[in-house]
């Protein structure tokens, strides 16, 4: 009944999903694809709205109305919109007739929330079959009603008709409106992103769609621009409590002593501590700060415990001993490894290129830090927060409180900013946490400095490439280890309270679990070795260093070691990159997407003699600004994207201009190419501010990188002067996610361009103007 | 707590504010206003940019007792007659939002600048809004949003006539 190839991040969603209580026989599951998907052979009990009911998904109101409830959320990519569009093809309804729910606990499932890209290419299945399913019971019934076979009869616009006399009719309010449906659906008894279910009826064939594959504008953004939407921060239910909490300024320090007369003149202020967590509440928002600005904590007196800071990130990393290693690159499971065929094969070539490229710390960094509002209240729970993962935060917090998850409800709010496993789950907890203590609704808003160094990070990363070369240059081995800190200091849900700040802070001890990531394009190099470590973090419970998954989690780190040194081959073998690459890859759809983007930029071949006398005039110092390009690839997500840039490299300041963008893109079928051109744009900006730009600052005490001067973003003169896209629409093929794949190039296409430009090898990113300046000096 | 009487969108409104209180708590707290948002509390991000007297000002640091009777906008007022402001329009008609939270700061830098003059060029754009920060890069769009704002208050404020030459400048560079 599944499609599940699931080698990727969804996997370890799906296996780890929470069984809250002892299960009961609900439906006979499909044990083949749960045997594919590696879940326990138990069906997970469903905590909220059961996936094997049609009603869950999907219901029609007495005006015909449709209404659809999704357990995913929206990054502000208009997943609404595209679970529309997709419905309403099902089902033969008008697209404004669709009204999309998400992320609500007591009206969806958990389908794993927002994760990998994974809202239309796994989140719209069981919708696509749920609207399928509704239109066969509607067409059924309507045969019933107007005495003729269900084949006879069409649907346009809710209207079932006889198609041989279209005055026949009924439509689906007079068959359903406002009732249930009360038909069952097979479940295929996973929780989490691959949750699946369908009914007897098969979808259409995409040949059929017509909503499917047409450009729409969402929704929600002329609410958002005009001040009606509501975000997590907007939420103040009556007699609401403000929360603000208190860091110490050395990480590790653990609160002594409070002084409760110093926030006194404070009328209403109060202070809570359990374990290393302290917080202020008051009556009003200014009030809540004011207080903890006041209050006087005494700290524990701890030494400095984050590596020595910044400057020694790398050389921790490539001293430490690791912790674990994989050769593949998330999930799965383990995969051994065995480097030594390949260190034969590089001690035997005539050549060996070798290169080490360096990653730093990043952070999400929202617009607007962490913020949720908890009531708690004779024993039932409601939640307002812009997490991404809403049921995991529900089973999380129910846990942390002691209280049944069914008692627990999480409503999805949009929020600022989403890019994987952010602070957005962490002041719901402490929020619930004081709201459990004052008996009042408590709105917990973090500050700045707590979003940008208190969120979990993306992990630095150390990524070594060697390859070997024979007498005409062919390649002969190629060795890739990726070793850096891990990736799930604390895991990408909030299903337990070990995985926030808070958690930790009151006795909840760290899980041990890790992975880094290793490239999975097709490139065919022989006695090729891929692998990654991950090393010890620098301080184990509630560190402000603490690593979780940031968009293409240590994808671009791997990539950025991966797409840069392809280009130092390519050089060294006096081969134009793109050339390069297409000799080496395999995957048709690859291939496609390299040249669409060489395309899209105007990429022009150089020969090896231009390749070697460019890379040295390019270092003549007279010119001030120098121009180069450069591409890389990646494939993930079911999709595939390649980057090209041409780059402009101010000699004098270090800065980096983007100037040119050409992407080739395949996500499989694309539902709303609006909505595909919108995430390729906001890839492009927040790609190139992760290239040039972000990267945490931290000394051997705290992080300081805390506000916009201390973390720098790209900002509008960023912007490329020309973006060209090839978005390829395959209807043939599984829908892929396009939040993800082409952010992942940005690093090594711009290095990659920088060394066109320069003949300097950029091997570090973010590739910032003082770094940069350095190097051309 | 002290009282204070503001001049809120064209309105005189009543709040309840600590004399020190910046104008941001006292919307969105006091006054349950949605547009102004809080994002940095240090002046940096623009996402709780108002205007006073006609110029953008960041209401995270701005006491709510230095305001007298200064005129206050907000993108909660801007709507006028049910009908959004040609900055807000050109905003939803190029989706210029992906989360949207930071959307406030850019509207409204752009409403002060286009109000002075529609006929901003793009450097005079870009120079309007570089004080703004946007983190899921949705830069392109707005852009392009303000622009096309740019080109119906021109149109607005000088007739037809002058759409044509707008358009020709917008699409030149």
């Amino acid at each position: 009944m599944n499609d599940l190839t699931l080698n990727r991040r969804e996997f370890l969603q799906t296996s780890g999903a929470l069984v809250v209580q002892a299960t009961g026989i609900f439906a006979v599951g499909d044990a083949a694809a749960q045997a594919a998907a590696g879940a326990a052979p138990a069906v997970p009990v469903i905590v909220g709205p059961h996936p094997s009911a049609l009603d869950t998904w999907i219901r029609i109101a007495a005006d015909g109305a449709v209404t659809v409830n999704s357990g995913k959320m929206d990054c502000g990519q208009g997943l609404d919109l595209a679970y529309a569009q997709i419905v309403a093809d099902e089902l033969d309804v008008a697209l404004d007739s669709v009204t999309v729910t998400l992320g609500n606990t007591r009206l969806s499932p958990n389908q794993g929330g927002g994760s990998g890209s994974t809202g239309l290419r796994m989140g719209a299945k069981p919708l696509r079959n749920a609207a399928a399913e509704a239109r066969r019971v509607l067409v059924e019934s309507a045969a019933a009603k107007l005495g003729t076979a269900a084949d006879a009869l069409a649907v346009e616009n809710g209207r079932v008709f006889v198609k041989a006399d279209p005055s026949k009719s009924v439509t689906y309010a007079d068959l359903i409106g406002g009732k249930n449906f009360e038909t069952s659906l097979k479940w295929n008894n996973i929780v989490g992103n691959p949750m699946d279910a369908a009914g007897q009826a098969k979808p259409k064939d995409p040949s059929q769609y017509k909503i499917v594959g047409q450009g729409f504008k969402r929704r929600d953004i002329a609410d958002k621009v005009s001040a009606k939407e509501y975000y997590t921060a907007h939420i103040r239910p009556a007699n609401l409590l403000h929360a603000r909490a208190l860091r110490p300024q050395v990480a590790g320090a653990q609160p002594l002593s409070v002084d409760a007369a110093s926030i006194a003149s404070i009328k209403g202020a109060k202070h809570f501590v359990k374990g290393g967590f302290v917080a202020v509440v008051a009556e009003t928002e200014w009030e809540a700060i004011r207080a903890a600005r006041a209050l006087k904590v005494t700290w524990s007196d701890v030494p400095g415990s984050l590596g020595g800071g910044e400057e020694k990130t790398f050389d921790y990393i490539r001293a430490a001993t690791p912790t674990a290693s994989n050769a593949i690159p998330m999930f799965g499971g383990k995969k051994d490894y065995d480097a030594k065929p390949t260190l034969e094969a590089l001690a035997a070539s005539k050549r060996v290129i070798e290169a080490e490229y360096e990653c730093a710390f990043q952070s999400h960094a929202r617009i607007a830090p962490s913020c949720g509002v908890v009531d708690v209240k004779d024993g039932k729970v409601e939640v307002w927060a812009d997490t991404q993962k809403p049921h995991f935060l529900r089973d999380g917090i129910a846990k942390f409180l002691g209280i049944p998850a069914a008692n627990v409800q999480v409503k999805w709010m949009h929020g600022a900013g989403s890019y994987g496993r952010s602070d957005a789950d962490e002041a719901p907890y402490e929020a619930a946490l004081l709201s459990q203590a004052f008996g009042r609704p408590v709105r917990m808003q973090w500050s700045r400095e707590e979003g940008t160094a208190w969120d979990p990070k993306a992990p630095a990363g150390v990524i070594t490439m060697k390859a070997g070369l024979d007498d005409a240059n062919n390649i002969t081995g190629w060795y890739f280890k990726a070793k850096g800190f891990n990736g799930w200091d604390v895991r990408f849900t909030g299903e337990s309270p070990e995985h926030t700040l808070v958690g930790m802070q009151t006795g909840h001890k760290k899980w041990n679990a890790y992975n880094y990531n290793t490239p999975e394009e097709t490139y065919q190099f022989p006695k090729h070795v891929h692998w990654w470590e991950t090393v010890p973090p620098y301080l184990q419970e509630a560190s402000p260093m603490r690593t979780a998954h940031m968009r293409a989690p240590q994808e671009m780190q791997t990539r950025f070691g991966q797409e840069s040194f392809i280009d130092e081959v390519a050089h060294a073998t006096g081969v134009d990159p793109l050339a390069f690459r297409l000799k080496h890859l395999k995957e048709p759809r690859e291939i496609e997407v390299v040249k669409a983007a060489a395309e899209k930029l105007g990429w022009q071949p150089r020969s090896g003699s231009e390749m070697a006398s460019r890379a040295s005039t390019q270092r003549d110092k007279t010119a001030k600004v120098l121009t180069g390009r450069g591409m890389a690839l990646h494939s993930g997500y079911q999709s595939y994207a390649a980057v090209a840039v041409e780059v402009e490299v101010n000699r004098d300041t270090g800065r980096i201009w983007v100037k040119k963008v050409g992407i080739g893109h395949d996500c499989g079928l694309m539902v709303n190419p609006i909505g595909v051109q919108a995430a390729l744009e906001g890839q492009i900006m927040q790609g190139i501010s992760r290239s040039l730009y972000e990267e945490v600052h931290f000394n051997d005490k705290r992080v300081t990188s805390v506000d916009w001067n201390t973390y720098r973003i790209a900002n509008m003169d960023d912007m490329p002067g020309s973006i060209e896209l090839a978005l390829i629409n395959r209807v043939d093929k599984p829908i892929g996610g396009a939040g993800e794949p082409a952010i992942v190039c940005f690093p090594a296409a711009i290095a990659n361009a920088v060394f066109d430009a320069t003949g300097i090898r950029m091997r570090r990113y973010p590739l910032t103007p003082a770094r940069v300046k350095k190097l051309l000096a | 707590m002290p009282e204070y009487t503001i001049n809120l969108d064209g309105a005189r409104r009543t709040v309840k504010a600590q004399t020190d209180e910046p104008l941001l708590y006292a919307l969105i707290d006091g006054l349950k206003l949605k547009g102004p948002r809080f994002g940095c509390g240090v002046a940096q991000c623009g996402t709780c940019t108002v205007l006073i007297d006609g110029a953008p000002v960041r209401s995270c640091v701005t006491p709510v007792s230095s305001l007298g009777n200064k005129a206050i906008r907000t993108l909660d007022g801007l709507e006028k007659n049910g009908k959004p402001h040609p900055v807000q329009a050109a905003f939803a008609d190029e989706q210029a939002a992906q989360c949207g939270y930071c959307s406030n700061g850019w509207i409204m830098h752009s409403v002060a600048l286009l109000e002075k003059n529609p006929r901003a060029s793009e450097a005079q754009i870009r120079q309007g809004l570089a004080g703004v920060q946007c983190r899921c890069g949705t830069h392109i769009a707005i852009l392009r949003a303000v622009k096309k704002a740019g080109v119906t208050m021109t149109a607005a404020a000088s007739g037809e006539a002058a759409v044509a030459e707008v358009q020709s400048a917008a699409t030149a560079v």
